[in-house]
């Protein structure tokens, strides 16, 4: 027998069933009927990586399925553009950034060769973050419904950069964001999306028990005893350390575990010190695990997230936290930091606890692990909350309303 | 002989969409101007229509100005009051933002000094659009509607049976007011239209309204 894998099965609508109940997706297929006839187009600027290429992965068959015409294309150009599109990435983030007269001429450029490229016939066009906002030129006579939608956080954005961009934006039907925190004041309607998780995806899916011992065994984790665990990259906007001394304190009154788990530090090299703070506050404590994990860890994370008693993300900074979201989905009590859009996921006493200092996490660990029926309830509600309003499928149903509020009279 | 309505109760479902408006408030005397000062559509948002979003609360969750209050402001006493205010109470906007702002109001003028500390995050005031959906199912009987009801998605049931009572103007809803005009089942409901939406569940909802309709029909 030849050693080959069997292709990856092809997720169907149906496969959400037992997730969401068959009513939503015949209601899903009421909201489709209605857009027969209708073309979409998704527009961003990688097929693969990343958390737009995730989510248009699976929304784009999922909507196919609904028999909606969409048709998804990426955005090509060089490495000097995506050079560019990069610093400005980071500077709608707030970090300092020149931007010099190359990098107008090179984005402008780029996009007016994806212009010729691409074509723009359809009924509703979604351009998703900065890289393809410019092809807002392309719009042929103002036909058709354009949408932007920023996956970024732009509360606090590089004002020359954004200065740049905003022309731009400013002529688009509507925008969406990922939270209210990140929106700008524009000319245009701006629309709440939430980002969304696949739940059969690899980091989400439900796993076999088995499969959790495992990998708790593979990185010398007791079951036994509670596990406080927060995945993230080695940032300091997540806050490591303080995850550290906020764990020093709970030790202090519970014999529990911490797991800090995240990607490798490799093309970062900030990430490096980071990583080598934490381990020196870690100190010798062999209750401590510091996992640098691969970008292939998908069923580990998963694994990770469903042994742990109580899921942290104590970040400085956060735009929409989805490892917030798929702890949640996995019924697990969750503390976090009130920032970004975490508010949004944590609802205060009823998804989870929010906390505002190292202190504050601390407590809300010691009273979740002395309350563990607060803290299943709290785990069941957020499961619920994840179901309504962070599901791929949800997402799927707000572009539906979307492109059917576009068609209603004005 | 099955009774049959006069005008047949048509099933519809709504899906909504959050628009974000431009106003915040990062203090209790932000939020005092800014219950002054939002659209209608974001007082129902934040109040409607946050019930039918966190229906699987069902333990002290009433709307979103109460738990910011809690949560961001750690006003519990504030917070309170402002949970306390039953939308079930209410058939206009304008009375609801009185209240709300009634309370605010009185809180701040008592608290001057908290009033304007800075809360841990802001509050941004958003909208709903809803968009209606006629599912093109229609019950003339009380055995069509019972059918009808099993078939509804939360999107749908949140429609007749929360949001509907601005709709209507009436402290009722959707269900309740073709089963009494309809039907004339006045006693069926008014039992339907005390299911306290607070405290269960939008499927809890539904079954405790299909368990007194299956008493109905049984009779």
């Amino acid at each position: 027998m030849i050693g080959t894998q069997a292709p990856p099965r092809l997720i169907r609508l149906d496969d959400y069933e037992s997730l969401i109940g068959a009513i939503e997706i015949a209601e899903l297929r009421t909201l489709a009927n209605r857009l027969q006839g209708r073309s979409i187009q998704m527009v961003n600027s990688t097929a693969v990586g990343g958390g737009v290429a995730e989510i248009l992965n699976r929304m784009v068959p999922l909507m196919q399925e609904l028999g909606i015409k969409v048709r998804w294309d990426v955005i090509t150009g060089g490495e000097d553009f995506f050079a560019v599109t990069k610093a400005f990435h980071n500077a709608l983030h707030g970090e300092a950034y020149q931007l010099s007269d190359d990098s107008f001429t090179t984005f402008l450029a780029n996009t007016e060769q994806n212009r010729s490229r691409l074509c723009f016939d359809c009924d509703f066009t979604m351009i998703h973050d900065p890289q393809p906002v410019a092809l807002i030129d392309a719009r042929p006579n103002g036909r058709g419904h354009w949408t932007w939608r920023c996956h970024i956080d732009l509360s606090r954005p590089n004002q020359k950069v954004w200065n740049f961009l905003a022309p731009f934006v400013d002529r688009f039907d509507s925008a969406i964001f990922s939270s209210p925190a990140f929106a700008r004041r524009l000319p245009v309607p701006q629309y709440l999306f939430f980002p969304s998780i696949d739940p059969l995806s690899e980091k989400n899916r439900e796993l076999e028990p088995s499969l959790v011992s495992e990998t708790l065994a593979r990185f010398d984790i007791d079951p036994q005893r509670p596990i406080v665990t927060q995945i993230s990259r080695f940032d300091r906007l997540k806050d490591p350390i303080g995850v550290v001394r906020a764990y020093q304190i709970v030790k202090r009154y519970a014999d529990c575990q911490l797991v800090l788990a995240g990607g490798g530090a490799s093309d970062d090299p900030e990430g490096d010190a980071v990583l080598a703070e934490v381990r020196e506050a870690a100190g010798k404590d062999p209750d401590i695990h510091i996992l640098e994990l691969p970008p292939t860890s998908a069923p580990e994370i998963n694994a990770l997230q469903r042994a742990s008693t109580i899921v942290l993300q104590k970040s400085l900074r956060e735009g929409f936290g989805l490892t917030v979201t798929e702890a949640l989905w996995k019924k697990k009590p969750v503390v976090a930091s009130a920032v970004g859009g975490i508010p949004s996921q944590v609802i205060h006493k009823h998804t989870g606890m929010l906390a505002h200092s190292i202190e504050g996490a601390a407590y809300q660990i010691r009273f979740l692990l002395s309350n563990p029926a607060i803290a299943q309830k709290l785990g069941e509600n957020g499961h619920e909350h994840v179901r309504e309003h962070f599901l791929i499928t949800g997402d799927v149903r707000r572009h539906l309303t979307l492109f059917l509020h576009f068609l209603r009279p004005a | 002989m099955t009774k049959r309505a006069g005008e047949a109760f048509q099933f519809a479902t709504a899906s909504y969409l959050v628009r974000i408006g431009n106003q915040a408030a990062s203090s209790l005397l932000d939020l005092q101007k800014g219950l002054a000062d939002c659209t209608d559509a974001s007082i129902f948002y934040h109040t409607f229509q946050s019930l039918g979003r966190h229906h699987f609360l069902t333990e002290g969750f009433s709307n979103d100005f109460a738990q910011w209050v809690l949560s961001a402001c750690n006003r519990p006493v504030l917070a309170e009051r402002m949970a306390s205010i039953d939308i079930r109470d209410y058939v206009s906007l304008a009375d609801l933002r009185h209240d709300l702002r009634k309370i605010v109001e009185e809180y701040c003028h008592g608290n001057a000094a908290t009033a304007s500390q800075a809360a841990f995050e802001e509050f941004f005031f958003c909208e709903t659009v809803e968009e209606k959906v006629p599912l093109g199912k229609e019950a003339w009987t009380l055995e069509q509607f019972r059918n009808g009801l099993k078939d509804l998605a939360h999107g749908s049931l949140q429609f007749h049976f929360i949001t509907s009572r601005l709709r209507l103007q009436l402290r009722t809803n959707d269900f309740s007011q073709w089963l009494s005009m309809e039907l004339g089942l006045k006693d069926l409901a008014r039992k339907v239209d005390q299911i306290d939406i607070y405290t269960v569940t939008l499927d809890r909802a539904r079954e405790t309204i299909l368990r007194l309709l299956e008493g109905e029909l049984g009779q």
